[in-house]
């Protein structure tokens, strides 16, 4: 029997993917296509895109569409949104870098357009094998856009990350071969069916979890599997790595709560001490390494280690109140790391090489919006109120000790006192010390724009989250 | 108008709007756009406490609204005899220290609305009863006072702010994760899991699991007030602080520490609060003596009242352990004399310090014949923190130590040799400043000016007031302690209250 072809669920991507087509073509035909041209055609893409996913919101039809491949529930659409909030930030910023230090392409656009298409298909991907097909359309987006620029570092970055990434992927392969192996079947559903039935012997379908969760500690970067994440955060340039920081962690952290609470949901006893485990070194190692960091590039892409595991410190609670606290730390990380970087960037005006924390010196001197823009995301990092990063951390640290996990959370607080010290140590050059040199930051307007709604989002997520946690409650469960 | 409690948190805020909003705005208006924000702030709050009724031992004006009703989490404010004194203190202080920086000339915009941010962190500590909400105030605070120490602190500012700072997350991690742990146990609950105090105070809970609960809400609080070992982040920050951030460090946030051990160590665990009474009281007298005879030896005169506050918040934390409504009715009260007199000295210090420029005792002496009437004023509230009786200290130090000695004789005693020791290092202290011969280069300075007698006037006045007249003030917190001290006697099933406290607890 073929089943029925009922595209709505995908178009999102469809229209992600298209508009990515219509650049790329443009920029070969015409051969002097405006790049705002381009810019607005990729934003109008990520724009249309989100209103699709918005239609899925009330989505009547059934639970998976296209032979069981892609799911059509709420989670899907609410990942999808934060995805497609961090693509446009993304063009925006990228946009603007990109056309400061003239390597302008249109190649640009429309690489950002696909690795978003991979991250939200993988978001809603209900098959194993889709999964796969989307996780590779967003790696390998991004092994180019880190190459992106000519610097030798960013090449550099390319190298690993693609290196290190293919491993990976053989991780998760396998994974999903020995899931297959021990089950018969790659749909989340079908899986998770089998192995509820199952009463002998676990070993492939644990050897199958096992080898998935490296896959997905690779791509949310969690101890041990994090060593990639600083050189490439620091090699890239400055405003991809804003854009796949985020949406990278989004997009794996998607997948990965859905095949565990779906596919693996039987097993649960097994993983969540696994989940424990990643998640105490992650915020542990990820909070101490940052402290030695003399690169801000460096000393974010440690913290957004931590960070994945505070995330984790969430997905150990399972069920719905797990996933709806992941999925708001998820919200609120993709915030104030985009936010992050993308005042990094405007601080780095010189390029690459005036990212050591010492250029951060009297920044409040030179700029006071955007030594107040990074106070705030690093506050909010932190977990200091009234910010989105303090109602996050409280959430995950909540429903972890309901789960009974209070040691965990316990370490995940001290881990936030320990990453604290970098935060603030920040804030202490910015404002506590004078200029070292008169090089000026950015100063353009555009992407000061552009920063405000990530600064906006931390702020007010921070004073009402109630505007979005009944979103969130209702977009948590993964149905299947 | 039923919203007096949420007025006075958030008008300081309006002030922040108006110097954010604002960038250009030139230094003395911003200057004044604080200031009047700050006294508009107090005269609110003398509406609230014209509006509290002081025959009523629980929380009064109640403002409740859900905040986020996925995780129950509401905007729950309410006023109670202590907190009531708390703000008041938080309002009066806030225009003075304002007034008293006036002469800082670097980033005033910024300085301006971290003060203001600041105030209304600091009132809505003190007022919310949801423990999140709590804890949202109480970490709210930290990045303005870090900014006001590490911006316009002194040399050490740096190493002082990061200290300051990471002392007190460090508390307050252990308090976040009790907070939670108090939220999961509270779905037993008849109205559902909560974090409003008013209902967690009926929780029952496992002994052990109450005396955990309670260690970590001591170690966040006990950093702040700051109980002996946790004080040694106190003289740093102090002394590098700016004026007005050591008066406001001082006379409020040290406060914050022994409010949060009487509203929610004391009524969330009464047995446990029992159980480790005793060896709070010992860490309050080993910070009593200690905080003395540090400050004795101090050269500089900032960080020997830095010292001295180690000392007097003993007698609050001694006081608020004794349990017995004297010595909890008088902890209460030296909380808000100690805000008076030590935010005074540090003015005080401040106005000598910008005269002389050292703040060495050894290179100053004679002030009194070159300015007498800052030494004359010096002279005056150092009187009044030695517990002068007449000036404010005297009335709340007598009912510690009063109702301390109705619990353990050698409590009450160690406790009265503090008094002691207060006077000769602050006595000697002003000996050192103010008498002796005019060093060559102190000859020539000027007396208080007009602004600084502006500044100072009103906490002397305070001081006198509550001196000769703390029915006032004890009309009102009397209630409140009265049902503390009754609450948690009434979980006491080990001992009647007629037993040494030092017997009591035994192992």
């Amino acid at each position: 029997m073929t089943p029925a072809v009922d595209l709505a669920p995908v178009v999102p991507e469809l229209i992600l993917v298209g508009a990515g087509i219509v650049v790329l073509l443009a920029g070969v035909v015409l051969r002097r296509a405006d790049p705002l041209a381009l810019l607005f055609v990729a934003i109008a893409g990520v724009a249309g895109a989100a209103a699709a996913s918005l239609m899925l919101w009330r989505w009547d039809g059934g639970l998976t569409v296209l032979g069981g491949a892609v799911a059509t529930d709420r989670f899907a659409v609410v990942a999808r949104l934060i995805l497609l909030g961090v693509a446009g930030l993304g063009l925006l910023l990228g946009h603007h870098y990109f056309e400061r230090s003239g390597e302008l392409r249109p190649e640009f656009y429309a690489l950002v357009l696909f690795a978003t298409s991979g991250m939200t298909l993988i978001t809603a991907s209900a098959d194993l094998i889709t999964m796969f097909l989307a996780l590779e359309i967003l790696s390998l987006s991004l092994y180019v856009l880190t190459g992106f620029s000519a610097r030798i570092g960013s090449v550099e970055g390319a190298m690993k990350y693609f290196l290190l990434g293919a491993f990976s992927s053989a991780f998760f392969l396998y994974g999903i071969a020995m899931a297959y192996g021990a089950t018969g079947s790659t749909r989340l559903s079908a899986v998770s069916r089998a192995l509820a039935g199952q009463t002998d012997s676990m070993a492939l379908a644990l050897a199958a979890m096992g080898l998935l969760a490296v896959g997905f500690a690779f791509k949310v970067s969690a101890v041990p599997f994090h060593m990639w994440t600083p050189d490439v955060y620091q090699g890239a340039p400055t405003a991809v790595t804003a854009f796949m920081s985020a949406g990278t962690k989004v997009a794996a952290f998607a997948a990965f709560m859905r095949v565990f609470n779906v596919a693996f949901q039987p097993l649960g006893w097994d993983w969540t001490p696994v989940l424990w485990i990643l998640a105490a070194v992650s915020v542990l190692l990820g909070s101490v390494l940052a402290i030695a960091q003399t690169d801000i590039k460096r000393m974010l892409a440690y913290s957004s280690i931590a960070h994945a595991g505070f995330v984790l410190i969430g997905m150990t609670a399972t069920g719905r109140s797990g996933i709806g606290a992941a999925l708001f730390y998820l919200l609120a990380y993709a915030l104030m790391i985009v936010g992050a970087f993308g005042v990094v960037m405007l601080v780095s005006s010189r390029g690459e090489e005036a990212t050591s924390l010492a250029s951060y010196g009297g920044l409040y001197r030179k700029s006071p919006l955007l030594a107040g823009l990074l106070s705030l995301f690093l506050l909010s990092m932190a977990g200091i109120p009234p910010t989105a990063g303090f109602i996050a951390k409280v959430s995950v640290f909540r429903v972890a000790i309901d789960a009974g996990h209070w040691e965990l959370a316990l370490l995940g607080v001290l881990a936030s006192v320990v990453s604290a010290f970098f935060y603030i140590r920040v804030m202490a050059l910015m404002y506590m010390q004078e200029p070292r040199d008169e090089h000026e930051p950015d100063g353009s307007l555009a992407p000061r724009l552009a920063l405000v709604v990530p600064a906006a989002g931390t702020l007010l997520l921070g004073v009402l989250p109630g505007l979005v946690t009944d979103l969130l409650g209702k977009a948590s469960v993964i149905r299947w | 108008m039923r919203h007096w409690l949420t007025l006075t948190t958030f008008l300081p805020l309006a002030g922040v709007l108006v110097l954010v909003a604002w960038p250009g705005i030139r230094d003395d208006l911003a200057r004044g756009v604080a200031l009047v924000t700050a006294v508009a702030t107090f005269i609110v709050s003398l509406a609230m406490l014209g509006r509290f009724d002081s025959g009523v031992p629980g929380f009064q004006l109640v403002e409740q609204a859900t905040w986020v009703k996925a995780a129950n989490l509401q905007y729950l404010l309410g006023v109670d005899g202590v907190s009531l004194w708390m703000v008041m203190l938080t309002t009066f202080l806030m225009p003075v220290a304002i007034l008293a920086s006036w002469k800082v000339q670097d980033r005033v915009r910024l300085f301006m609305a971290s003060m203001l941010v600041l105030e209304a962190g600091m009132i809505g500590t003190f007022l919310a009863l949801d423990l999140l909400l709590f804890f949202l105030f109480f970490e709210a605070i930290l990045f303005p006072m870090y900014l006001i120490i590490g911006v316009w602190g002194g040399e050490r500012r740096v190493y002082a702010t990061v200290k300051f700072f990471l002392y007190t997350m460090f508390g307050s991690a252990f308090l976040l994760v009790a907070i939670l742990v108090l939220y999961a146990k509270s779905g037993s609950l008849p109205g559902g899991p909560t974090f409003d105090v008013r209902e967690l105070v009926n929780l029952g809970m496992g002994t052990t699991t109450a005396r955990w609960l309670f260690l970590a809400f001591l170690v966040a609080f006990g950093v702040k007030v700051p109980l002996f070992p946790l004080h040694t982040w106190l003289p740093d920050a102090h002394t590098e602080a700016p004026t007005a951030g050591s008066v406001i460090l001082a006379a409020v946030l040290l406060k914050i520490g022994a409010y949060g051990l009487i509203r929610f160590n004391l009524s969330l665990f009464p047995e446990a609060s029992r159980y480790f009474a005793e060896a709070i009281s010992v860490l309050a007298l080993i910070g009593i003596v200690y905080g003395a005879i540090v400050a004795l030896i101090q050269t500089d005169v900032k960080r020997l009242v830095a010292y001295s506050s180690v000392s007097h918040l003993g007698f609050v934390v001694l006081g608020t352990f004794a349990f017995t409504e004297q010595a909890m009715a008088g902890g209460v009260l030296q909380m808000v004399n100690h805000g008076l007199s030590t935010g005074a000295l540090f003015l005080l210090v401040g106005m000598v310090y910008e005269r002389t420029h050292t703040r060495e005792l050894a290179r100053m002496g004679g002030l009194m014949s070159v300015t007498p009437w800052l030494a004359g004023a010096f002279l005056f509230v150092a009187l009044s923190s030695v517990g002068l009786p007449g000036l404010n200290n005297f009335v709340g130090e007598f009912l510690v130590i009063l109702g301390t000695l109705g619990r353990s004789v050698w409590f009450g005693s160690i406790a009265a040799a503090g008094v002691v020791l207060a006077a000769i290092y602050l006595l000697w202290a002003y000996q050192r400043m103010a008498q002796g011969p005019v060093p060559e280069e102190h000859r020539h300075h000027s007396d208080l000016s007009l602004r600084e007698v502006v500044v100072l006037a009103p906490v002397l006045a305070a001081i006198l007031a509550f001196g000769i007249y703390p029915k006032v003030l004890l009309d009102r917190i009397e209630p409140t302690t009265a049902k503390v001290v009754a609450e948690v006697e009434a979980s006491s099933v080990a001992a009647p209250p007629s037993v040494p406290l030092a017997l009591e607890v035994g192992g």
